[in-house]
């Protein structure tokens, strides 16, 4: 041992003793920059996800569309009973008046410029403004999709025409329209509109963001009372023994569960045993707040316990009861934290997509569902089909998608950057 | 009648034994309490009488079991996790720890000031009417808003909030926080108010004005007050108790404990031996 009092003065000018210096600033900054290499590696691979993204889905934001004069003549549309008139006729008509020259198979090929369903959208300008019958009716309808990945130069015209969907005389008439003025790319509202159809000119989102919509509330009608109440009784009420030990393990263990077995767990028990419809919101919904539970448990345990003591104390000591403490002081005070918390449970659900597959959330369902017990995709779901889908079309709108998805999540956890914000107050 | 001949009983045993008024009727009443916390015990056979409407100070250094014996009166050591009280205490003769006692009744008969000022993070109006609202004291808004009134004037702050009764109560100063803690307390009417150093986080003017209105308190209730400060329990109370390592070393007048205590280490603490 050296006596502290006896030892000579320390030399901190050696060599040695700055070369020690030396060495633990530069560990100081190794250390800084490895931070900075990990945290600039995992911007720059977001930063190409959303940018690949973009790439390929922003065309799908757009959409072409072909303006023609159709005319509704008498012969094909009565009057009286507009609904059931010829309209493939009618369509025929109106694209011979575009080329009067194309005859025969030609027109075959002439025809496949509109979308499909161009006869059903006449009916429908028809039906809602009868007065165009035995006169023209001017209608922008959606080009089929080779030509919108046409118009998008998604298309190479210099591939040998075997190899591409479009014929160079297709090509030919494309151009005349769009010299006619007859083509626009106006903004894509059918993405947000139109469900889901094999065509993907007119395939969008509605009836996932609808499906995921009733979902996600079914999720949250059940989940959230659940699950503070459960948090309330165990932060609050359950006396400190084995069997809460237990519960709260298992619960922290529930949050860990990979999603895919509450989608076994929801075909099993919902489906199988209850008999609730396949593909429903409903059973969507239920698996989803099977999921949320935990999440929200944890995060209202956390919130109720950062509530400090003397609270407790100034609520007990006035003669409250403990509900009364914990529904009129706690309880209020946790509030912005349990719903921070709920909310990214919820956007977490949302895009969610495993247990929602086993469930059979990803039928091809082409209207919006008009309720919770109406067969209906969901967002990732939807996504899902899409990009197994082989139409050139669904690769934009896969991507699209996706982004409309990311967007949801950014909006749901700005709420609950803002709520947090907001709300919170410190004492 | 039975309750009344035994604290009658008791109180002549008391006054015998410890030499005091004999003319002041105890309020509260405790006998051989001991407390445990888990396998530690805090508190070793404490019997203690408290005057009504005066001031009783409990004084003693630090984890001497002041605290713990005061919080077993409103029997707030009920939400610590592992603490055994056992002996009795009784409030007017009613065992506070009997089974059919209901607790919330008893926390509104005894209340309770905190070390640390702890309004509700509400309105100033909002603190002070909860205990009535809850308690079902007032019929109808006029009566509540007097009971609020009442209070914050005894409280002596009436004059400083009267215009902002729906600001938060956490945005007045410490020891308006307290004063309003004191008003929270007294607006359901307890008999009691126990005090837990409800200065020690308190300047020194703050702290010359809670102890100004305890002695204008002390008319209509009764108080007990821990304090860590000497010259604050010589300042406020009429009697005193001094707690050490648990046992109740010596209770008596508190002119008697600062100038003449019996027991060498009451002496030795006042004195500043150690503590």
């Amino acid at each position: 041992m050296v006596d502290i009092a006896t030892r000579p003065p320390i030399d901190w000018s050696t060599p040695a003793a700055r070369a020690r210096r030396k060495s633990r600033y530069a560990a100081n900054r190794r250390l800084q920059a490895y931070g900075i290499a990990a945290i600039s590696l995992a911007i720059g691979l977001l930063g190409i996800l959303i940018i690949s993204l973009i790439a390929t889905g922003y065309s799908a934001f757009v959409t072409t569309r072909i303006t023609v004069d159709f005319p509704i003549s008498t012969e094909y549309v009565n009057p009286e009973d507009p609904a059931r008139g010829n309209y493939r006729a009618v369509v025929k008509a109106g694209i011979e008046e575009l080329f009067p020259n194309v005859t025969g198979p030609d027109e075959r090929a002439l025809g496949q410029l509109l979308t499909n369903n161009t006869q059903f959208m006449v009916r429908d300008a028809v039906v809602a403004d009868p007065s165009v019958i035995g006169g023209k009716l001017s209608l922008s309808v959606p080009a089929s999709d080779p030509f919108d990945q046409l118009n998008k130069g998604l298309v190479d015209r210099n591939t040998p025409e075997d190899e591409r969907r479009v014929t160079d005389q297709q090509i030919q008439w494309f151009d005349q329209l769009e010299a006619e003025g007859r083509v626009s790319t106006p903004f894509n509202w059918g993405l947000f509109f139109n469900s889901d159809s094999r065509f993907p000119e007119l395939a969008g989102l509605a009836g996932a963001i609808v499906g995921s919509f009733y979902a996600l509330l079914v999720c949250f009608l059940v989940a959230f009372p659940i699950g503070i109440a459960a948090a309330i009784y165990l932060e609050e009420f359950a006396p400190r023994n084995r069997w809460t030990d237990l519960i709260e393990v298992n619960i922290n263990n529930l949050a860990a569960v990979p999603s895919i077995v509450f989608g076994l767990l929801g075909l099993a028990v919902f489906l199988n045993f209850i008999g609730l419809p396949r593909s429903a919101p409903l059973v969507g919904g239920l698996v989803l707040a099977l999921m949320t539970l935990p999440t929200i448990i944890i995060v209202t345990r956390a919130s109720l316990k950062a509530i400090p003591p003397s609270i407790r104390e100034a609520g007990l000591g006035i003669g409250a009861s403990k509900h009364q403490m914990v529904m009129h002081h706690v309880l209020p005070l946790a509030l912005p934290g349990i719903l921070t918390g709920t909310i990214i449970g919820l956007a977490q659900a949302l895009g969610e997509t495993a247990p929602l597959l086993l469930i059979g959330m990803n039928a091809f369902i082409t209207s919006p569902p008009g309720g919770i017990l109406d067969a209906a995709t969901a967002l990732p779901t939807q996504v899902f089909i899409w990009a197994d889908s082989p139409e050139r079309g669904f690769v934009a709108l896969t991507s699209a998608g996706i982004l409309v998805l990311l967007g949801f999540l950014i909006i749901m956890n700005s709420i609950a950057i803002f709520l947090r914000q907001r709300l919170e107050r410190s004492w | 009648m039975n309750d009344a001949s035994m604290s009658a009983e008791m109180t002549a045993n008391l006054s015998k034994s410890l030499d005091f008024d004999q003319a002041a009727k105890p309020k509260v009443v405790a006998k051989d309490v001991n407390v445990f916390y888990g396998e530690k015990q805090a508190l070793f056979d404490v019997s203690i009488d408290i005057v009504e409407k005066s001031v009783t100070a409990f004084i003693g250094p630090s984890g001497c079991g002041k605290s713990t014996f005061l919080r077993c009166i409103n029997r707030m050591n009920d939400t610590i996790e592992g603490c055994v009280v056992k002996g009795g205490i009784s409030l007017d003769g009613d065992d506070i720890y009997a089974p059919s006692l209901d607790v919330v009744e008893l926390r509104a008969r005894v209340g309770m000031v905190f070390q640390k000022p702890n309004p509700f993070p509400k309105s100033i109006y909002e603190n002070v009417s909860y205990g009535p609202r809850i308690h079902g004291l007032a019929r109808g808004k006029t009566e509540l808003d007097e009971i609020v009134e009442s209070s914050l004037k005894r409280a002596g702050l009436w004059e400083e909030v009267k215009d902002r009764l729906n600001e938060p109560g956490t945005g007045l100063s410490g020891g308006q926080q307290q004063r309003l803690c004191i008003a929270r307390a007294i607006a359901v009417s307890p008999e009691v108010i126990l005090m837990d150093e409800p200065c020690s986080a308190l300047d020194p003017i703050a702290t010359a004005r809670i102890e100004e209105l305890i002695d204008e308190l002390r008319a209509n209730f009764t108080i007990i007050i821990v304090t860590h400060s000497m010259q604050q329990a010589a300042r406020v109370s009429q009697r005193t108790a001094f707690f050490h390592l648990g046992i109740l070393v010596e209770l008596g007048a508190t002119e008697q404990i600062f100038t003449n205590p019996s027991d060498k280490r009451t002496q030795d603490y006042i004195t500043g031996r150690f503590g």
